[in-house]
């Protein structure tokens, strides 16, 4: 072990002679006179946290962690726990990949700028959008950013965000924080059985209108039909058109460009994490008009004094760092790691696994909603639309007793209304099913 | 490892990592070229490759619902096994060699970390119950509680997924605050010319104005400036201390009474936590909010430029505004164990993630903290002083602001801040940050850490010293050894090409 004081840092290479040697070196008896902090404000006492050695830490943590139940989670709503690859947990954690910054130095960052640019690949493929930045901290803030988006870019003096009445909790919550400094107002406009209703939102838009989001899939698990016409509704009335999606669900369903899209949304970690208590990845793609106004990092392709091909941040002069109090967003540290290892899991899958995966993600939901609904006192799904990965349940009993008799029996669900549950099939394996849909027959009667 | 740099690079690198997927022509393609993609009919006629029942014609949905193809590589696992273990060699981490940022701490990431964060028991969804979470509670309810000690914050958020996102909960806190006591017509946020970008930025976000206030003589905060810059107007003033030339704002409990005379906020900037642990806390000098960015005070990797996480302390008065929820403890349960339970401070801005923030870093953070202790934490900040200390008294640039903590700022004086920096690569070290904050002409803004050892500090001196006699045009020449030579920037910004799409259409 280096250096005579234990209790150290362990992670301060330092010996005792190189120590002395040091303090010699700068003219200080300690490294206390080094700090040239006044009296006045300096801690005298102790933070009362024990150090502990490496092992006894991860037995804490271990122990802390270990009081949380292993439940069977048919969770959705906006976080997925699919199953990883091997190949993307070993790689990823390989400790260049961990332990590099942001690519400030691109001659010595070629590997994480192409993996970066691969990624904003992978997501211009799925949109059909020609940009993609590469990455924000989760759908809820990559929304956000959309909405400030909007209001940089309407040349109107338009102010209204519109949003489905039927919005996640955190998403709405996230967008009106990102709005509150701005002079945009958020409006809802209505949904029918799960999915948008047209009438209502052509009567709510209007030409100070400068932003309408719709998702796809719904946040009821619905697959949204009308994507076309929301297009032509935002651009009627000169808004963006706004669609919340993942990468998985862009593999299968309406490619965004085709319906109109100016801007998407969404959560890329459906790749790549593991139910991690909400963490996510924001993916932000949007149309090339946008270029110079687009929030967060972008990777470009460029050459080296050898004209060989090679990758480099680039436009940063619409970041924080250059651009301060006029940048397109103020967002610094992203989450590149994630970003990663989303391109990872993708490129693992391949097109014809993504398309595979996307597919199960309707048989498998419209097949489990089929079997609760020939149960007594279960209606499912409750939305007479096409489904995607999850859907509502109506339950005659209280929906509260019911998930907790379920979690009792070792499974997790959403209770989403007084009579109202709803199931996600992302991520679960198929020798789960049975087993849920007995506990279900149990609880539900 | 303490061998002197000869000035004589070799390309033997450079071989080595073009040789690992050489096509032709000197040139290594991307993954996503043209030769490894694969184009998938959805529900149309099978593609015959092995497509696991995608390609087969039996799609569940109406074609209306569905688009028409997806193109993307499809290559086999060993294929991409060797396609990122290429990758991951083409990069330079702070397990590759010293990393000396300016202001971005780059410190090595313990190991053991990591597979904490892998237990399958941190793997939950976000909407479980509180009663089958009880684990995942308690460790934030401890990281509270930790953090809350270390900064001498009242009530700590662990949600913001970053420090620009604590940066702009304290923002949003502040706004809530004032307008609860009537005081909404405050619209201006004080910041240094030499704060990060981010606070501008942020502040800009929040719906204010921005007035930037000069440094003095010295490189600290001029109070006459911010006498005059303050008013009924301020909302807050945003500061880092010690501030980014790593020097401590000594007149900080001056500067705390001032704002606080006129109504305001003091905003701590959390970026330099590191050089304060144990020896001084920001809500003892007077600060009221503050954001940690606990992957870099506290060692969880960067990962290329993130996921972090940039948890937000207050005081008191300013608990009641902070994000939905927070976790606290609830009744013993029938065994005797404590329990947890979120709930939503009364005045809440509500939520600044979807759920809640960067779950796996936090992991990481409380055991980091966890192993090291007060005497671990005390001992960072020593070590990583003494270090910024020693490696400035070795460098051979002027340094024109001290006494610095953590970092120090150089100047490269005559030369270009950028072309040193391109040069050092060649000498087999990361490079400080340059050209910033812009008080220093050519700005080499160094911040060792406390992880590195004095051979290692002696090498990155050598390095600064070598590339401190050189030429223009050695230094413009520059980098020669590394992975690609010096990368043109201007034409990357003037003809941008984002995708291996735009590539091709070129």
């Amino acid at each position: 072990m280096h250096g005579s004081d234990a209790t150290g840092s362990p992670y301060a290479p330092h010996t005792d002679e190189e120590r002395s040697q040091m303090l010699e070196a700068v003219g200080a008896e300690t490294e206390e006179d080094l700090f040239d902090i006044p009296t006045a404000v300096e801690f005298d006492g102790t933070f009362g946290i024990d150090a502990r050695s490496e092992r006894e830490t991860r037995r804490l943590v271990r122990s802390i962690l270990g009081r949380n139940d292993g439940l069977t989670e048919l969770l959705g709503r906006g976080h997925y726990g699919y199953y990883i690859p091997s190949l993307v947990t070993h790689l990823a954690d390989r400790s260049e990949f961990l332990t590099s910054y942001t690519q400030y130095q691109p001659e010595v960052s070629q590997g994480f700028l192409q993996a970066l640019f691969e990624y904003q690949s992978l997501l211009v493929e799925l949109t059909g959008l020609e940009i993609a930045n590469c990455s924000m901290y989760d759908a809820a803030t990559a929304l956000g950013e959309a909405a400030t988006l909007a209001e940089r870019v309407r040349d109107t003096s338009g102010h209204r965000v519109l949003v489905p009445d039927r919005l996640l909790e955190g998403r709405r919550s996230t967008l009106e924080n990102y709005v509150a400094g701005t002079d945009l107002v958020l409006e809802e406009y209505a949904t029918d059985d799960g999915n948008v209703d047209l009438e209502a939102l052509e009567k709510t838009a209007g030409d100070d209108a400068v932003m309408v989001y719709a998702e796809n899939p719904t946040v009821r698990g619905t697959i949204e039909e009308g994507l076309e016409s929301i297009g032509e509704i935002a651009t009627a009335n000169e808004a963006l058109f706004v669609l919340g999606s993942d990468p998985i669900a862009l593999s299968l369903l309406q490619r965004p460009a085709d319906v109109g899209a100016d801007v998407v949304i969404g959560d890329a970690s459906v790749l790549g994490l593991p139910t991690s208590y909400g963490m996510g990845l924001g993916l932000f793609a949007c149309r090339a008009d946008y270029l110079r106004q687009v929030p967060g990092r972008l990777v470009g392709a460029s050459e080296d004094a050898t004209d060989r091909r090679a990758f480099t941040l680039t436009l940063q002069t619409r970041e924080q760092h250059i651009r301060r109090e006029r940048a397109t967003s103020n967002i610094c540290t992203n989450q590149a790691w994630v970003a990663l290892r989303t391109a990872m899991h993708a490129a693992s899958l391949g097109p014809s696994g993504m398309v595979d995966l996307a597919k199960r993600g309707v048989t498998r939901a419209e097949g489990l909603a089929a079997r609760l609904d020939a149960l007594d006192g279960v209606k499912a799904p409750v939305h007479d639309r096409r489904h995607f990965r999850e859907f509502v349940a109506h339950v005659d009993q209280p929906a509260a007793p019911i998930a907790n008799d379920l979690e009792k029996r070792g499974f997790a669900v959403h209770v989403v209304g007084e009579h109202e549950v709803q199931v996600c099939v992302a991520g679960v394996p198929d020798e789960k099913l049975d087993p849920f849909v007995a506990a279900f027959t149990e609880v539900a009667r | 490892m303490t061998e002197e740099p000869t000035g004589e690079p070799s390309a033997d690198d450079r071989v080595r990592y073009d040789q690992a997927r050489y096509v032709e022509d000197g040139q290594y393609e991307p993954l996503l070229s043209e030769k490894d993609l694969t184009r998938v009919e959805i529900g149309g006629e099978s593609d015959g490759r092995d497509a696991g029942g995608a390609g087969d014609g039996d799609s569940p949905l109406p074609d209306d619902l569905t688009r028409d193809t997806l193109e993307l590589p499809e290559l086999s696992e060993p294929e991409l096994a060797r396609h990122y273990t290429r990758l991951s060699q083409m990069i330079y981490g702070i397990d590759s060699g010293p990393y000396p940022l300016g202001s971005c701490t780059m410190k090595y990431n313990p190991k053991f970390t990591e597979d904490v964060a892998a237990l399958p028991s941190a793997a939950v969804h976000p909407d479980r119950s509180e009663r089958s979470v009880q684990g995942t509670l308690e460790l934030l309810y401890r990281l509270q509680d930790y953090l809350g000690r270390i900064g001498g914050m009242d009530a700590v958020t662990l949600q913001p997924p970053a420090g620009a996102a604590g940066e702009f909960v304290g923002i949003r806190v502040a706004a809530a605050y004032h307008e609860h006591n009537g005081e909404d017509h405050r619209d201006e946020v004080i910041i240094p010319e030499s704060a990060h970008g981010t606070n501008f930025a942020t502040a800009a976000l929040g719906g204010y104005d921005v007035v930037s206030l000069p440094s003095d003589d010295s490189g600290r905060v001029d109070l006459e400036a911010l006498e005059a810059a303050l008013s009924e107007r301020t909302a807050a003033l945003m500061l880092t201390n010690p501030n980014t030339l790593g020097l401590f704002e000594r007149d900080i409990t001056e500067i705390a009474e001032m704002v606080h005379d006129v109504g305001g906020l003091l905003y701590y900037d959390g970026a330099n936590l590191n050089a304060l642990l144990g020896r001084a806390r920001p809500g003892d000098m007077g600060f009221d909010v503050m954001h940690y960015n606990v992957h870099k005070t506290f060692a969880t990797p960067h990962g290329g430029g993130g996921p972090g996480a940039g948890p937000v302390g207050v005081v008191e008065d300013l608990a009641p505004f902070l994000p939905a929820p927070r976790v606290r403890e609830g009744g013993a349960s029938k065994s005797g164990e404590a329990t947890y339970e979120r709930f939503d401070p009364e005045h809440t801005i509500g939520k600044v993630h979807g759920f809640q923030g960067n779950w796996l870093v936090l992991v990481k953070t409380f055991a980091y903290i966890a192993r090291l202790g007060d005497s671990g934490l005390t001992d960072a900040s020593a070590k990583a002083v003494l270090n910024a200390n020693y490696l400035a008294s070795r460098v051979g640039y002027d340094v024109p602001y001290e006494p610095f903590h953590h970092e120090f700022v150089a100047s490269a004086g005559e030369q270009d801040a950028a072309d040193v920096a391109k040069r050092m690569l060649d000498y087999g070290v990361h490079p400080p940050t340059t050209k910033w904050p812009e008080i220093v002409p050519e700005a080499l803004m160094t911040e060792p850490t406390e992880v590195e050892s004095k051979d290692t500090l002696d090498r990155l001196a050598a390095a600064f010293n070598a590339v401190a006699s050189e030429d223009t045009e050695t230094l413009e020449a520059a980098p020669d050894r590394t992975t690609a030579r010096r990368i043109d920037q201007t034409s990357a910004a003037r003809n941008p090409r984002l995708s291996w799409q735009a590539l091709e259409d070129n």
